[in-house]
């Protein structure tokens, strides 16, 4: 089982044990890491589970596609590594993927 | 009243609000007992996507649980599932179970959701005759969502249209009833209407507006057809009522509790009863972008009012109210709403309906109160962020594709 640690504002790492299939909201949300918010469900609706990817894994979890970027385009403190967590599926190959979560979702 | 130091919450409802305060009270650091009370057999889940990809078979079971059955065993949640509340024992301060035996609580959240409108028509006992609401209604359906079968819809609403567009997509032969002269005629306007009785149309679905349900036949037991008031028969392997909700408001009102159309709660989700807390589908709210009080079906308004009793029971400063929002995913078309465009007085459309993309703004007195965001997620955030400070936007500018909607939302600041 791939390994994802969530990385909240203030530096606490918290290293779950995710399942292939689920996305990074999900096990964030399953998992009750605080800071995603995650508010639609998945439903890339809403824009409250934005998370920073580590850059090491930018080119592993995938492009955003046109419906998340318009999301994250509103989104507080945006930067090139910001991801909606409900649009990364999780794979073998993201094991040890960190995402570092903003100090705020609204 | 401080109820922080509550020796037991008990949560009557194990949906998306029951669900939601639950982890907001941990969350808020409340230490003591919680007990959740659910009529279901399963833990508490997520609904939307029972009319949209779970239903389709795109969506595992396992993804639609919000936490794992560890979860509510490491945060001391205990569940009482399969069980009903029978009353609600206010000078007892106890809910009453309908197979016998009480529960003591120091604060209740009533979080008790809404039911299907049953059809008031003959034959609705026929089998393969079904509601949407539940996980144990889909997993009645989805066996017979098979290609070439024939469904027909009553209502044109959410529900029935997002059944409409898996069916589809799935092979089925689909009809949809619709009393009303347009789709979706309770919920939006007749621009909004008129574009998704296209998108169905071109998909192949047979819609039939002004269309009275008489009855259901049946052949052997089992529904063979719907019978309009004119006489028509409509031939039907299956069909599935989708005609609104009613909420549960009866353990409240005999509670004495005070009620309209949902129980009455203020902006901290309590009822007239400070150890009464009410949240989710069964509310009456004050809408505070709209100077009244209403009913919100909606998963938002679930998630809002969860945190709210939450807070509210841990004497926490009150969690942000935002407007009112809702989606709907029908075949790939994305609807995203935010407001209440009730009472507007303006209709602004912006972008190209031909091109499935595009959004309807409804204005009231020259300020923005709402929008339908047709595959156009920046119209519906920034939207969003107007409808709450209540600026006045210009409508040639909300028409001009031109200028960005960030620019706008930054203009109206």
């Amino acid at each position: 089982m791939p390994k994802i640690i969530y990385v909240d504002h203030e530096g606490t790492e918290r290293p779950i044990e995710a399942k292939n299939g689920e996305t990074v909201m999900e096990t964030a949300i399953k998992n009750s890491i605080p800071g995603i918010d995650a508010d639609c469900g998945g439903a890339c609706a809403c824009a409250t589970c934005h998370v920073y990817v580590d850059e090491a894994f930018m080119g592993k979890v995938g492009e955003s596609e046109e419906m998340e970027q318009s999301m994250l385009d509103f989104a507080e403190n945006v930067q090139p590594n910001s991801r909606l967590s409900c649009q990364i599926q999780i794979t073998d190959e993201l094991d040890g993927l960190k995402v570092t979560t903003p100090e705020s979702q609204h | 009243m401080d109820l922080s130091r509550a020796e037991r919450v008990v949560v009557i409802g194990g949906g998306q609000a029951g669900a939601q305060a639950i982890q907001s009270l941990r969350q808020f650091g409340y230490e003591g007992a919680i007990t959740l009370i659910g009529e279901e057999t399963a833990l508490p889940y997520q609904r939307p996507p029972l009319s949209k990809a779970y239903m389709k078979g795109e969506l595992g079971e396992d993804r639609l649980y919000f936490k794992h059955a560890a979860w509510y065993e490491d945060n001391n949640v205990e569940t009482l599932l399969s069980q009903r509340v029978e009353a609600i024992d206010r000078s007892a301060r106890e809910v009453r179970f309908e197979h016998g035996g009480h529960l003591a609580y120091d604060a209740l959240i009533i979080a008790t959701g809404s039911r299907p409108r049953a059809l008031p028509i003959e034959g609705v006992e026929l089998k393969n005759v079904f509601d949407l609401r539940g996980l144990s209604d889909v997993e009645h359906i989805q066996p017979k969502m098979i290609e070439g079968q024939r469904l027909v819809i009553v209502g044109a609403g959410y529900i029935g249209l997002e059944a409409a567009a898996v069916a589809r997509q799935l092979g089925l032969e689909v009809t949809v009833l619709e009393m009303a002269e347009r789709v979706l005629a309770r919920v939006t306007s007749p621009v909004i209407s008129e574009f998704y009785e296209r998108l169905h149309t071109d998909k192949g679905v047979d819609i039939r507006l002004g269309a009275r349900l008489s009855s259901l036949k049946g052949e052997g037991g089992k529904v063979s057809h719907a019978v309009l008031a004119d006489g028509e028969q409509i031939a039907a392997d299956m069909v599935l009522a989708g005609i609104g909700i009613v909420p549960n408001i009866e353990l409240a009102a005999e509670a004495g509790l005070p009620c309209k159309d949902g129980i009455i709660v203020d902006d901290d989700a309590r009822t007239s009863d400070p150890r009464i807390f009410a949240a989710g589908d069964c509310t009456v709210r004050p809408l505070n972008h709209y100077a009244r009080s209403g009913r919100l079906e909606s998963v938002h308004n679930a998630i809002e009012q969860g945190k709210l009793a939450a807070a509210a029971i841990m004497n926490k400063p009150r969690p942000n109210i935002d407007c009112p929002w809702f989606w709907s995913d029908q075949y790939d078309v994305k609807l995203q709403i935010a407001g209440l465009s009730q009472g507007h007085d303006e209709v602004v459309v912006r972008g190209d309906k031909s091109a499935n993309k595009f959004a309807a703004f409804y204005l009231k007195a020259g300020r923005l109160i709402a929008v339908d965001a047709v595959n156009s997620p920046p119209e519906f955030i920034a939207s969003k962020k107007l409808i709450m400070s209540g600026a006045h936007v210009a409508p040639d500018r909300l028409s001009d594709t031109t200028i960005s909607m960030k620019e706008i939302a930054a203009d109206a600041a």
